[in-house]
């Protein structure tokens, strides 16, 4: 256990991840040597413009999607802005829009602003969950109208992990000429996705959680939508994104998508099963503890769990004593006075929002680091149950 | 990730005095778990008013941990008139300070203490007896006006770092903003935006009104071949007619509530009520 302890052991891969060795190997040449200009006519420039060609082509297979539909960008959350507001400039006499309760503030916080920045020019609606957070899908359908501009749902939640029937909800949308846009931040590299198959318009995915570094991010846009850039200048990207390109961090999301294609079996057994052992070991080693989200229709290595009567932010100061890297959906810990809103959405009691933990998980972790936990954990939750005025023992 | 003092992270990972004193002479409880935060204060209390003894539970994050268990330190070998004295402030300080959206958490300790001392003298705290301001923490006008004054706080934000209150669903913002501006008066750094004073008479009300319509609103219905008229001014209420395009317009409804009463309400009153006349 002592080796264990000595370095982090790091289960928070759902806020970022590490840059896989690989990648920053790929990367290097065009951190150093190789800093031409892709758009130059020089070969000097030129060969950058190919390695970036050769990204576009490993994001697209990870995708199930041409070339050609990959605009890069520089994270999730401007791939989510851009989609989202290319829809309503392509289509300006609609003026609704149709989210959930539950989406990353990428897109929660937009879809607000679209609401009160705009004088409620837009009208949002926003899609109930249950207790385990799954949409209703007779909900949705009645929520699509004639002015419904564009329909934004996550693929897999990041708090929870769950995962939306998205590419039902994308032929619905589709059937009543409606875009359909996916934030797949989360679920990237970790299920299959395959586009080609599907109606959906707009995909957002982001480097850092796949094992690229932060600050690049991808657009995918299903050829022929009709689109409106948000960030305008020179005609990189096809045109659709001006700004010369983060070519070292493109080549690194290249590479890790490829490595995140070969990694998905692994992360669906391998990972799945440290993630439920993870997930039995604390669910009955700790009493009054329960989990969020849905049991099965769930990312592989997401794990929420809430241990009640204590709170959060105190659970992952004592953890950072052992060196264990979590979230926590409490209110302490976000400098907000309310607890995670995914949870309240869930109608998760305050008993158990204020200590929720959220493990994530990646293919770097071992048994030995999900052993260390399901030891240590018990004997913190304990410790500050006892100081709880409202524990009243098991 | 918070930057919490050395002296917060020492009590909060080696807690002083944690549990409950037996036989206790005052006890005070506060905050609740819905709020997210929570206090029990336990004081054993010797017959020449000394505290002998000081136990805490607390619910809640670090800071929140890390004052009970410094205030404990603080009131033990302390007369029950000396510790009636002690302020958020003073628990912060022996924080070696706290992060200012954390401040509430020191104001949960005085409050647990100063229940505690009603509870020992047999009185009733006078602050419970005060209106609730901030319904999504329980949070009474007489706790705000009383952080304003203590704490010398200028901004809504500040109280709400100070109390909790305002930092829910929002809906006592301008409750806040006039407990402040009662409580500090002219010494208020904060004018909202939009927010115009209230005392204006009827004539004058109208004439900013139709000022207002001219300039602003008719305009842009003009450009559409639409017009507005002003009906009646009865308090808050106003009543206009659409005119033109605008009156068979399937939209006049959205027109007058999201444009018309908007321009009012930010640049007359922002109580107007705008309705179209039957």
């Amino acid at each position: 256990m002592s080796s264990v302890n000595e370095k982090v052991v790091y289960m928070d891969n759902n806020a970022t991840t590490m840059i896989a060795p690989e990648v920053v190997d790929a990367m290097m040449p065009y951190l150093t040597n190789l800093y031409g200009n892709p758009s130059s006519m020089h070969t000097f420039g030129g060969q950058v413009g190919q390695v970036v060609s050769e990204a576009r082509e490993k994001v697209a297979d990870i995708l199930g999607a041409e070339p050609e539909e990959i605009t890069f960008t520089s994270c999730g959350t401007e791939s989510d802005s851009t989609a989202i507001l290319s829809a309503l400039r392509t289509f300006p006499e609609k003026r609704h829009v149709v989210t959930t309760r539950v989406e990353h503030p990428a897109v929660k916080s937009l879809c607000d602003n679209l609401e009160t920045l705009t004088g409620h020019k837009y009208r949002v609606t926003r899609l109930k969950v249950d207790g385990e957070g799954m949409i209703d899908m007779a909900e949705y359908e009645a929520a699509l109208t004639d002015d419904t501009a564009i329909v934004s749902v996550m693929w897999a939640n990041n708090e929870t992990g769950n995962i939306y029937p998205v590419e039902k909800m994308a032929a619905m949308a589709n059937g009543r000429g409606i875009l359909f846009h996916t934030d797949a931040v989360q679920a990237v590299g970790k299920i299959p996705i395959d586009l080609k198959t599907l109606d959906i318009d707009f995909l957002s995915l982001s480097g850092h959680k796949i094992h690229a570094p932060k600050g690049v991010g991808v657009l995918y846009i299903k050829r022929g939508t009709l689109f409106v850039p948000f960030l305008t200048g020179g005609h990189q990207e096809y045109g659709r994104r001006g700004g010369t390109e983060n070519v070292a961090s493109i080549v690194g999301l290249g590479r890790a998508c490829e490595l995140a294609s070969e990694k998905m079996a692994e992360e669906n057994s391998r990972v799945k099963q440290l993630r439920d052992k993870l997930e039995e070991g604390l669910l009955s080693g700790i009493s009054k503890s329960r989990l969020n989200g849905h049991k099965t229709a769930r990312l592989p290595n997401t794990s929420n769990i809430s241990f009640e009567f204590v709170e959060g932010e105190a659970i992952l100061l004592h953890m950072n004593r052992y060196k264990i890297c979590a979230s926590s959906g409490s209110a302490c810990t976000s400098g907000s006075l309310e607890p995670s809103h995914v949870l309240r959405a869930m109608g998760v009691p305050f008993t158990a929002a204020h200590g929720s933990i959220r493990f994530s998980l990646s293919v770097y972790n071992s048994e030995e680091e999900v052993d260390y936990i399901i030891e240590k954990m018990p004997a913190i939750i304990e410790l500050l149950r006892k100081m709880s005025p409202f524990w009243q023992g098991n | 990730m918070w930057e919490y003092t050395d002296k917060v992270q020492q009590h909060f990972l080696n807690p002083q005095n944690v549990g409950e004193v037996e036989n206790a002479s005052g006890t005070g409880d506060v905050g609740s778990l819905a709020c997210g935060d929570a206090l029990k204060l336990t004081l054993k209390v010797d017959e020449n008013d000394i505290i002998t003894d000081a136990k805490f539970k607390t619910f809640g994050c670090a800071s929140a941990i890390a004052s009970s268990s410094v205030l404990t330190e603080m009131v033990i070998g302390m007369s029950i008139d000396k510790a009636a004295n002690i302020s958020n402030e003073d628990i912060a300080d022996a924080l070696g300070g706290l992060p200012k959206e954390k401040m509430h958490c020191s104001v949960m300790g005085r409050e647990a203490l100063e229940a505690a001392i009603a509870d020992y003298r047999g009185l009733i705290l006078p602050m419970a007896a005060g209106e609730v301001v901030c319904e999504c923490f329980g949070v009474t006008d007489l706790e705000v006006i009383r952080a304003i004054n203590e704490s010398s706080l200028r901004s809504v934000e500040e109280i709400t770092n100070f109390t909790k209150a305002g930092g829910g669903c929002g809906k006592c913002e301008d409750k806040l903003r006039e407990l402040l501006r009662e409580t500090v008066g002219g010494k208020s750094e904060i004018v909202s935006p939009g927010t115009k004073p209230k005392k204006m008479t009827a004539l004058q009300k109208i004439k900013k009104i139709e000022e207002v319509l001219e300039r602003e609103v008719r305009p842009g219905l003009r450009k559409d071949g639409g017009d507005i008229e002003l009906i009646d001014v009865d308090g808050d209420f106003i009543t206009v007619s659409l005119r033109g395009a605008c009156k068979s317009c399937k939209k006049s409804q959205t027109t007058i509530k999201e444009y018309v009463e908007r321009k009012l309400r930010e640049l007359v009153l922002d109580s107007l009520i705008v309705e179209e006349e039957n």
